[in-house]
């Protein structure tokens, strides 16, 4: 899933100071589940913003709703009728969805709720970690499961570098090193042979030094 | 082992001599007065001269343009080349402008995660790693070609070298690891500074296993200990850095006054008992900001005088 974090509410209370009708809109998808943008942090951010206004002496009207998703214009045409009763809109969605509401609603002002992070696994509960960059051309194949692109500080293709020490990383003790987990991973499956083959010279075209990217699936197009 | 390029450091390693290279951090500013006065300080001491390229991510006056100064002075640069800061655009053309010097040695590395050092909020490259670089310079070195296929017009005559870190984990695959880069086209290695002897011995008999000593020239790197606080700092500090306790128990046994002696001393030894190790080619004595003690290690371990090669 897209993994996102809260932003601190004095970033958000900057950019709402100058608006009176809030929509704060949630999302039902993966920023439900890493708990940062789903109904509850919209229930949240939303009483936060009230106090704050109350405090301040302002009037402001800030109203709470929570989309399936907001990847989809289907769930965004929810809002259609309401859209106009707002002057700014603060999205807890990801980077996706906030650019995708913005986009549907072309004279509302959209923020950003949350700082999107990356794709990942929640290993437990209030702890998220990386697993995936989205570089558009797979290698797991080959480095048994474990992507050294997303989780390898320095995307070695041929790792581990000098810097590998008791299984982590040489940025910090508490990021496990990519290559150590390749190495372990290769030996529990008895490929470790695999290690000495050269891994080529990657095509980053596919990655977003390509240009922004599309999928295009005429098959299933309508 | 025939030679391929005009590198003295080649020719030298290629005769059976020992070889001994040193380093020089550039400085950081655009004064290039300390790297002359590095390079006149080792000249005749060392048969190459590394110039690092902005070690542990502090920004200097880059490598290309201090090989270049050395050049000038006609000694014998090796130019340090990370993957850190550049796309294979800017790699490739960096070796065709250190080779339009002659510049003929690159030591070809990943470099230090950019969070130790001065720009700690800039995005790093590593667009191809530092195996992949030992593959892109032969490549333009043997077959004349770009690596997106278009012939060069001159070829960079560069001895490719790289470095190997005995120490790191995990061990088992350090010898598995000195053959992808031998099988990417390595020809000399400088390896991370050697304080656990014993360690390094045994990695060099899985290398010997191999027989990868006989198709790689392998340079043991020692740097020499100016104190306890520098031997303490290494062995906790610095990643992929084995300093054993004994180390730092032989320092803090002599005086303060006298524990740069010591660590001098150390160095020594050590190179005395690396010569013998089979499968040692040479020496890469790293003395960091400490260039003026190079001369006195190489003479005190036998290494002195250098070899002439035509």
């Amino acid at each position: 899933m897209i993994v996102a974090d809260r932003k601190p509410i004095e970033e958000i209370i900057g950019y709402l100071k100058d608006h009176k009708n809030i929509l704060v809109l949630g999302c039902n998808e993966c920023v439900t589940v890493c708990e940062a943008g789903g109904k509850k942090e919209v229930g949240v951010l939303a009483s936060a913003l009230r106090m704050h206004a109350k405090k301040e002496g302002n009037e402001v009207k800030i109203d709470e709703v929570t989309l399936e998703r907001q990847c989809d214009r289907e769930y965004l045409d929810e809002i259609r009728d309401s859209i106009d009763q707002y002057d700014a809109v603060v999205s807890l969605a990801c980077g996706v969805g906030v650019q995708f509401t913005a986009e549907q609603y072309h004279s509302t002002p959209v923020y950003p709720g949350v700082n999107t992070c990356f794709m990942g696994a929640t290993e437990k509960r209030g702890l998220w970690t990386e697993r995936c960059q989205g570089c558009g051309q797979c290698i797991l194949a080959t480095t048994g499961s474990i992507c050294p692109v997303a989780r390898c500080a320095k995307r070695l293709f041929n790792g581990p570098c000098g810097g590998s020490t008791d299984g982590k990383c040489e940025i910090n003790a508490e990021v496990d090193c990519a290559w150590q987990l390749i190495i372990d991973r290769l030996k529990a499956l008895d490929r470790l042979d695999e290690y000495e083959k050269l891994c080529p010279l990657k095509d980053w075209s596919t990655d977003r030094a390509g240009g922004p990217r599309k999928v295009v699936r005429e098959d299933v197009q309508q | 082992m025939t030679t391929k390029t005009p590198s003295k450091l080649e020719k030298i390693l290629s005769e059976g001599h020992l070889a001994v290279t040193s380093e020089c951090g550039p400085p950081r500013g655009s004064n290039s007065e300390h790297i002359i006065k590095k390079g006149e300080l080792i000249k005749d001491h060392v048969d190459a001269i590394n110039i690092a390229d902005n070690q542990t991510s502090m920004t200097r006056l880059c490598s290309l343009a201090a090989c270049i100064r050395l050049k000038l002075m006609g000694l014998e640069p090796v130019l340090q080349m990370v993957t850190r800061d550049r796309n294979r655009i800017a790699l490739q053309s960096d070796i065709l402008g250190a080779a339009s010097f002659e510049i003929n040695n690159i030591l070809c590395l990943s470099g230090d995660h950019q969070s130790f050092g001065d720009c700690a909020q800039g995005q790093n490259v590593h667009d191809i790693d530092s195996i992949q670089l030992i593959q892109a310079v032969r490549h333009m070195r043997d077959e004349g070609k770009f690596l997106g296929g278009d012939d060069l017009d001159g070829k960079p005559q560069m001895f490719v070298g790289a470095a190997a870190n005995p120490f790191a984990d995990p061990f088992e695959i350090r010898v598995p690891r000195l053959a992808k880069k031998i099988a990417a086209g390595v020809e000399f290695i400088q390896t991370q500074c050697v304080y656990n002897l014993d360690k390094f011995e045994e990695w060099m008999k899985g290398v010997r296993d191999r027989g990868l000593h006989e198709k790689v020239y392998i340079l043991a790197g020692l740097t020499p200990m100016k104190s306890v606080g520098m031997a303490k700092y290494m062995q906790k500090r610095v990643p992929g850095m084995d300093v054993p306790d004994e180390i730092i128990e032989r320092l803090k046994g002599v005086e303060k006054g006298k524990q740069a002696d010591e660590g001098i001393k150390i160095c020594i030894e050590s190179i005395q008992r690396l010569k013998e190790c089979e499968g040692v080619a040479g020496f890469h004595i790293m003395a960091i900001e400490w260039e003026e003690k190079v001369p006195e290690i190489v003479e005190a371990a036998g290494l002195y005088p250098r070899p002439t090669v035509n």
